[in-house]
């Protein structure tokens, strides 16, 4: 017996020790929660004989706290949104990829080459794209859906239903919109008419929730809920008699982005990650797993077919502009911020 | 631990007085990288400059304790009137968190009652009955309350097919929500420390007292009370406690619609707004509510300990 147990050790030791040993390097991801499939991880690993190690996070606020706090050395790569790029960059954390540096470079969409949020591309590929709007339960409400009156001033059967994300950007991006008014006003009029407005709205508001934007659509506690497309296009699979809404007044569209960190313990396997992303083939593999759109050229000959044709990729002709959420400076923000903290005391 | 290193023999207690400095040794260090440390951390952040998204300049400040208590308008440029903002979010999580507490006694001292006057044989039983749905992690249990209290979930099911009500009652995103998953959450931390104070209780004072003619009420009022309520405050204090900083129940039951304390420092931690030295102070005015209400019942402690002595 006591053999047994000695043998067992020392072959689990000798495999962890091969295990150890035959992985060439390693690379550690920061990445959203449940955003990228196992076996295209597995594929890179197996490719091009890496270690992955992979923890996640839950919105791009937490990716920077987490961030700053002390866990800059520890990743190679992470995945931010467009906004919080910019942010980062300026934060200084993260690196420059070298021209000639990622070879697949090319392949990125000439749409999404030159950003506002990362000019040139400097810092970061694109990981996939989307946009943040609300979804009706046709169910309860028929009439016309394109319009932000739904989630600000919405008709009386409604009114009592709506779950909202609980996030501050997407909210009042979206109240921006809806007034008309710019993201980043320094207006002092405007600014008090939109948290006036938010303060009546709150009246029609069930909740507010991120994590559960998807689950409340489909369970029926609320009939419309502000959500992300491809979550929304999974909402509508899972049986729910959900529609996606294109306002005229214009929704949020976002991109995630994979950026190169600063003082990144792996950096030649960051690039090769980089690069592996790319690839039209593998990067479709992502948006078959989450749903959203990629911003690399081909990748669409990969993809499902149904994903070209989803509603909640395609606004319609009368659909307004989708606009990214803006980043302000200390001084406009901390009155944003204000108006977030009145909205939810 | 002082009175039995006294009573052993003067060399023996002078061995024990030098040895307990050392055995004592890992508590300290414990107690100071895991307690002591982070508090003072916390509290030296509230004092310092908050940076734009999140962390410090090394510059010490007020603002975060201003920003706490004194209102100075959406764009921060009028003079200084009370913030009515915070203190009402104290105020609503500390009348969750009391009517938590009060539910859970309501409830938790007959259960603890009932476990301690059964057979000692099958007591283990109870307590383990009590226990297992803790054995679960909170945040299941909290998503589990969802399901149970939804519009079309098992609870409504049953209050209009027993024509207690005639339409499902909107019970999810209420605060009513958030108060059974308050109380479901922390039940057993009431029912257990009433429950061991219960057990050692006497019984044959209840005797006692119904043979000088005193009713039920009266016995329980004036002799098991008073005996158990240690069991009680502690019991009260552990719900208290924990129910004051929660943020699940009131994020996944209330709909977060209103912040409770928890979920107002998170935010300046994860949120938009990265305000670290306001959510650390924040975090030190809760310290400080929480120490108090401890120092009272230390207190209270020491007095009844004086009385039986």
């Amino acid at each position: 017996m006591k053999n047994i147990l000695k043998s067992t050790i020392a072959a689990s030791a000798l495999l962890a020790a091969a295990g150890a040993a035959q992985a060439e390097g390693k690379l550690a991801i920061y990445h959203w929660f449940e955003y990228i499939p196992q076996e295209l991880l597995d594929k890179f690993a197996a490719e091009h004989d890496v270690e992955i190690v992979m923890d996640t996070y839950d919105s791009n606020e937490a990716l920077l706290a987490s961030l700053k706090a002390g866990a800059m050395g520890t990743y190679d790569v992470a995945v931010p949104g467009d906004y919080m790029v910019k942010i980062m960059a300026g934060e200084g954390l993260l690196d420059t990829i070298g021209e000639g540096e990622l070879s697949n470079k090319g392949n990125i969409a000439p749409k999404w080459a030159d950003p506002a949020f990362d000019p040139g591309r400097r810092h970061s590929i694109p990981y996939q794209w989307g946009s943040t709007s609300f979804m009706v339960n046709r169910d309860v409400y028929q009439g016309d859906i394109n319009t932000t009156d739904i989630l600000f001033n919405p008709p009386a059967e409604l009114s009592g239903k709506i779950n909202m994300l609980d996030s501050q950007g997407e909210v009042l991006a979206m109240a921006s919109l809806h007034m008309g008014i710019p993201q980043c006003s320094t207006d002092r009029e405007q600014l008090k008419a939109l948290n006036d407005m938010l303060q009546e709205a709150k009246q029609h508001w069930a909740s507010f929730n991120s994590d559960t934007a998807k689950e409340v659509l489909v369970s029926g506690d609320v009939a419309v809920g502000q959500i992300y497309d491809g979550f929304g296009a999974k909402a509508r699979a899972e049986g729910a008699n959900v529609e996606y809404a294109f306002p005229t007044q214009g929704y949020v569209v976002w991109m995630d982005n994979v950026v190169l960190l600063k003082d990144a313990p792996n950096r030649e396997n960051a690039l090769k990650f980089m690069d592996f992303l790319l690839e039209p083939e593998n990067i479709a593999a992502v948006s078959n797993y989450a749903r959203y759109g990629a911003g690399v050229t081909g990748a669409g000959e990969h993809m499902d077919p149904e994903l070209a044709t989803q509603p909640e990729s395609n606004p319609p002709e009368t659909a307004g502009a989708g606009v990214f959420i803006e980043v302000c400076d200390q001084q406009t923000q901390e009155v944003y911020d204000r108006i977030w903290t009145a909205l939810k005391k | 631990m002082a009175g039995g290193a006294a009573g052993g023999g003067g060399t023996q207690g002078d061995t024990y007085k030098e040895a307990r400095t050392w055995l004592l040794l890992p508590t300290w260090v414990t107690l100071s990288i895991l307690v002591l440390v982070p508090v003072l951390l916390m509290l030296v952040y509230s004092f310092l400059t908050k940076e734009f998204r999140g962390g410090v300049i090394w510059e010490f400040t007020f603002a975060a304790y201003d920003q706490f208590f004194c209102d100075r308008g959406l764009f921060g440029d009028e003079p200084c009137s009370i913030e009515w903002t915070y203190l009402n979010i104290f105020w609503r999580s500390i009348w969750q968190a009391g009517l938590a507490t009060i539910l859970s006694l309501v409830i938790g001292f007959p259960t603890a009652y009932f476990i301690a006057t059964r057979p000692a044989r099958v007591r283990p039983l109870w307590v383990f009955l009590i226990t297992i749905p803790y054995w679960v992690n909170l945040l299941i249990r909290t998503v589990s309350m969802r399901f149970m209290l939804r519009e079309e979930g098992p609870l409504n099911n049953f209050l209009v097919w027993s024509g207690i009500a005639d339409a499902p009652l909107q019970m999810i995103n209420t605060n009513f929500a958030v108060q059974i998953g308050l109380f479901y959450s922390y039940l057993p931390f009431m029912v257990l420390p009433i429950y061991a104070a219960v057990e050692r209780y006497n019984f044959s004072l209840s005797e006692a007292a119904a043979d000088l003619y005193a009713s039920k009420w009266t016995t329980l009022r004036r002799i098991v009370l008073p005996a158990v309520r240690p069991g009680v405050i502690a019991g009260c204090i552990l719900v208290f406690v924990p129910s004051l900083g929660a943020f699940l129940a009131p994020d996944l039951l209330g709909g977060a619609k209103n912040f409770m304390i928890g979920s107002l420092i998170e935010e300046q931690f994860k949120g938009n707004a990265g305000n670290w030295p306001f959510g650390a102070a924040a975090s030190m005015i809760l310290l400080s509510m929480v120490l108090v209400i401890l120092m009272i019942y230390a207190r209270q402690q020491a007095r009844a300990g004086g009385e039986e002595r």
